[in-house]
């Protein structure tokens, strides 16, 4: 097993500050924004997106969560294991609001797709977009694209994209892992 | 990502710690999805449960449709007092006709101890045991320990006296075995007529005196006088158990602490607990209740991610 890095810390610090002022450019104050990380991995993305929005750039009204989507995958009992749950964490009304989904990385789209449906569960929102890390392009299994990507990623199935964060892992890196 | 290590739920007896933590973990998260506006989501939507009862119930039988409904299982349901069973089917026939219907899982309450492990040896299912005779209800106690942990913070170091009709109940013996693995304190307490022999054999102390035991305690468990179940008389009247073992609001008021009480349901109000205990804000009766639903569909959850 080898891999190589393809984000290095200074990469990733100067991709999310483009991603920001990306979401600044289209929500401004963020007033009618909410911020959604899916979880697991997506939270550490979006918590960064937030403090740089809020330190860096003075938009002090973002509205962040997280939404589990583990109940709402269509590969139930596909697998080996149990599939395990995390928190959701969702204080704020969805209704009528732009909904911006925060992942790591987009691969088959399937994720994506279970959060479309469980954010229903809180509303109806004014429209959704996606927001991503990494998006591993010609691996889509469904017609989802992001709106925000930081870095696209040409990666076969046996590969794998593994993004560490610094709160997390110790250090900030994405690897390809083959 | 662990999983349980039984493929039925036949008793907390066939549990080990680690289970019970995982299902209170899972539990956390339905409880989360059943306070949203829309309670319900999709994960068993290939899966099909019957709930078979051969003996009465409300709150089981609802809690445990509900919270099928929730993870959007296909549910059927069945009474044995309106089925073939009164025109003298056996209980494995009765239930392979049942699973010929494409049946995944199967929540049995049945008069009978063992009926439950009895089935899961016979026919090819995923059980849940809702209760067995006075053997286990494995739900009610794990639904009562995730209660207690949720108000207290933990169960472990924690001293539960469990008060009443322990003969009879199977509420108390799935209790104890709960509460037992989970570290607690376990006081039993009632008349000696009700107390099964060899009850301490179980690692929990005998306390006749119902004062003492709640000076002791942080939880009561009131469990039912379960009348249906007595064939001979083990007290004199229903007024005297209430006087030397119901719980008012003056006994309450005397203890030089605010404990916890609790009653799996239904109460018979004014034998082992008053109304105004009942309903006082040291009760919780109702949360028992809302959690009751949630563990439900942690215990379904992990068990359907088992059927393959």
């Amino acid at each position: 097993m080898s891999q190589r890095v393809l984000l290095s810390a200074k990469e990733i610090h100067i991709i999310l500050h483009r991603l920001a002022c990306q979401l600044l450019e289209n929500h401004l104050d963020f007033s009618d924004t909410v911020l959604v990380g899916i979880q697991p991995r997506g939270i550490f993305l979006a918590e960064r997106l937030a403090k740089i929005l809020k330190e860096d750039y003075a938009a002090n009204d973002i509205k962040l969560g997280s939404l589990d989507i583990t109940f709402y995958r269509d590969d139930f009992r596909r697998g080996d294991k149990t599939l395990a749950a995390n928190t959701t964490s969702i204080n704020f009304l969805v209704e009528g609001k732009k909904v911006v989904f925060i992942d790591d990385v987009l691969y088959t789209g399937r994720s994506i797709r279970a959060a479309l449906t469980a954010i229903q569960s809180f509303g109806r929102p004014e429209e959704i977009e996606l927001l991503t890390l990494i998006d591993r392009r010609f691996s889509r299994h469904l017609p989802i694209q992001p709106n925000y990507r930081g870095r696209q990623v040409d990666a076969i199935n046996e590969e794998r994209v593994k993004v560490h964060w610094k709160e997390n892992d110790g250090e900030d890196a994405v690897y390809l892992v083959s | 990502m662990s999983e349980l290590s039984v493929n039925h739920l036949l008793g907390i007896k066939y549990l080990n710690k680690q289970d019970i933590e995982l299902i209170f973990e899972t539990a956390d998260h339905f409880k989360e999805v059943i306070n949203r506006s829309i309670k319900k989501v999709p994960t068993l939507r290939d899966i099909t449960i019957a709930n078979i009862f051969f003996e009465n119930s409300t709150r089981t039988k609802l809690s445990f449709e509900l919270a099928e409904k929730r993870l959007s299982a296909d549910v059927v349901n069945f009474s044995a007092s309106q089925s073939s069973v009164k025109k003298g089917e056996t209980l494995i026939d009765t239930v392979n006709n049942i699973l010929s219907m494409k049946v995944d899982m199967v929540v049995m309450r049945h008069p009978n101890p063992g009926a439950g492990v009895f089935l899961s040896k016979h026919v090819d299912a995923s059980i849940i045991n809702a209760g067995d005779g006075a053997h286990e209800h494995p739900t009610q106690a794990l639904l009562d320990s995730y209660s207690i942990r949720e108000k207290l913070g933990s169960v472990k170091g924690k001293n539960i006296v469990i008060v009443g009709d322990i003969l009879h109940s199977r509420v108390a013996l799935s209790n104890i075995f709960a509460l037992k693995l989970q570290g607690a304190n376990v006081k039993v307490c009632g008349p000696k007529t009700l107390m099964p022999k060899h009850i301490e054999s179980l690692g929990v102390q005998v306390e006749t005196n119902l004062k003492k035991a709640l000076e002791w305690c942080d939880v009561a468990n009131m469990l039912r006088v379960q009348n249906e179940r007595m064939d001979i008389s083990y007290f004199p009247t229903t007024r005297e158990y209430a006087q030397q073992f119901g719980v008012n609001k003056s006994l309450l008021e005397s203890l030089n602490k605010e404990i916890v009480i609790m009653h799996p349901g239904p109460i018979n109000r004014g034998v082992e607990i008053t109304s105004d205990v009942a309903d006082s804000n040291q009760s919780i009766i109702l949360e028992q209740v809302e959690n009751g639903v949630a563990i439900r569909m942690a215990v379904i959850y992990l068990l359907a991610s088992k059927i393959k």
